[in-house]
């Protein structure tokens, strides 16, 4: 029997957003969880599956369970990778809970990526691998000169401009002041955009993502369960995992496509609906050129027209396609991919407040679509009708 | 660029990647080529990831090409590069890519599809490094 619709998530849970959280990562999962917890309506003596994702970066799942008081943990994941494993470990507790091993997943991302670990961070000796012979000599090494080589490429073959990543900023910012969690609420304009500082060109620092402290957590059962809960369910109506071949190595051939453009059609084939039944997008935004990338490789679309659809307003809210309401990693803060998931639940059940989505029925939510790593993950959730 | 600077982290070669770093320091720029099917590979890889095959040998590149595309860095990941400094993606006239840095060209001036040719950079005495200069 497909998955599809068989599993929900029902509790969703997060902490404050900031630079400095002064606590461990083991202290923010916990208490995202119990916020999951308790938003659910269940106790936290029920959950009997964990699965996080971590970079070597964080509290892993056997450690929380016993913190947490959980002493025969059916089911656990401690997946191994950054933001493109960040919605599969979703996947991952639903078919655990669609096979039976387990009844109440959470998953959870907790980091201290300001104050303890920074991404692509300075001062860490360069890996041994023959990959990285290849790329730290030559003073390579952090996301966003990954990113900004992709960029330039697809500016060059596309015309993509500066004003269209501008415009991403620009609208999620706007997003981000109706946003009570967002780290970065203030609104900016274009002209605050082409005045900030360069990072790695293309790349100016508004570009790029926050660097946050923080956690959040979702809670999951079956659909069928869900419906006794506290909120309305909001179903998993399709997961899909991708991967293709990695910029990593440069071997990339064509370093404007991703491994999104091959997994989408499986992803909505599974949840039986295509890119005009999306109401509300959440799109990995490690930086701005990610969501342009991804509008095309999603096919919302044609492909190399992603900056023209932003500066269209067709992602601002009003528009036909709203994405990252919540600010996303440019303006709420950088939880990995699962602030994506829950801000798409939120706004499906209706609570986003001054940001909601007239009527959302269907998101989509997406993790980094492949760049660097090759892997990528996504989520097409929708309310139970 | 140009500057030898011990602080800045230089590959520790392994017997896969070994030719390609021998063929630097003697002023070649050896890529992988398949016997089976004629693919390129780069980097240094145990099969060929065209067609799986195992016949793989070093052939000569001819060191020239254009740009595929660019970055410049303006905040540096480790101290020892002195920004600005441009990291390229090199397309071979072989048609494979590679990671490089641009020498001998201000970053205001590049230019993808710019043509290039190989620069032998010498950072010490086991490794040289495979920069790219404007060619006419
Ligand atoms: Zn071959």
């Amino acid at each position: 029997m497909s998955l599809r619709d068989q599993v929900a998530i029902v509790g969703i849970g997060c902490t404050e957003f900031s630079k400095d959280s002064g606590v461990s990562t083991l202290t923010l999962a916990a208490r995202a969880i119990l916020a999951a917890v308790e938003d659910a309506g269940v106790q936290a003596s029920e959950l009997d599956g964990i699965a996080t994702f971590r970079v070597g970066d964080s509290v892993p799942p056997a450690i929380l369970a016993q913190s947490l008081g959980i002493r025969d943990l059916r089911y656990f994941v401690d997946q191994f990778g950054g933001g493109s494993v960040s919605h599969s470990i979703v996947g991952q507790a639903a078919l655990a809970i669609h096979a039976g091993i387990a009844e109440t997943v959470v998953c959870y991302r907790a980091l201290n990526a300001r104050s303890e670990f920074r991404m692509g961070g300075t001062g860490r000796p360069p890996v041994d691998a023959i990959e990285t012979q290849y790329q730290a000599p030559f003073g390579y090494f952090t996301p966003p000169q990954q990113f900004a080589m992709a960029a330039r490429a697809h500016m060059e073959r596309y015309g993509t401009s500066a004003e269209q990543l501008g415009a991403v900023a620009v609208q999620q910012r706007a997003n981000a002041s109706l946003n009570e969690r967002a780290m970065m609420r203030k609104p900016i304009s274009l002209d605050d955009y082409l005045a900030s500082r360069w990072i790695v060109e293309p790349f100016r620092l508004l570009d790029c993502c926050l660097e946050t402290d923080g956690a959040v957590a979702l809670l999951l059962t079956s659909a069928e369960r869900a419906r006794d809960l506290r909120q309305d369910p909001i179903l998993i109506s399709g997961v899909t995992w991708g991967s293709g071949q990695t910029l990593y190595s440069n071997q990339q051939p064509d370093s404007t496509r991703t491994s999104a453009a091959d997994m989408a059609p499986r992803l909505f084939e599974m949840a039986g609906v295509g890119p005009h039944d999306i109401d509300v997008a959440e799109l990995y935004d490690c930086f701005s050129y990610s969501v342009l990338v991804q509008l095309e490789d999603y096919g919302f679309c044609k492909k190399g027209e992603g900056g023209a659809f932003v500066e269209s307003g067709a992602t601002a809210l009003g528009g036909s396609l709203p994405v990252n309401t919540h600010g996303g990693f440019l303006s709420e803060g950088y939880v990995h991919g699962l602030n994506h998931v829950y801000e798409a639940v939120s706004q499906l059940r209706g609570d986003a407040g001054e940001r909601q989505v007239e009527n959302a029925q269907v998101a989509l939510s997406a993790a980094q679509p492949g760049y660097v790593s090759g892997n990528t993950s996504a989520l097409v959730l929708r309310r139970d009708s | 660029m140009s500057d030898a600077n011990p602080q800045i982290p230089l590959p520790r070669p392994t017997p896969l990647s070994k030719p390609h770093w021998d063929g630097c320091r003697e002023g070649v720029l050896r890529v992988q080529r398949c016997g089976d099917c004629g693919s390129f590979v780069f980097i240094p890889k145990p099969v060929c990831d065209g067609c799986l095959g195992s016949n793989l040998s070093w052939v000569e590149s001819s060191g020239r090409g254009t740009l595929y595309s660019y970055t410049v860095v303006h905040r540096p990941q480790q101290p020892a590069f002195e920004v600005p400094y441009t990291v390229a993606i090199v397309e071979l006239e072989e048609g494979w890519h590679m990671l490089s840095n641009l020498v001998g060209v201000e970053p205001d001036h590049v230019e993808i599809g710019m043509p290039l040719e190989v620069s032998f950079e010498r950072k010490s005495d086991e490794i040289t490094l495979p920069c790219f200069r404007p060619r006419a």
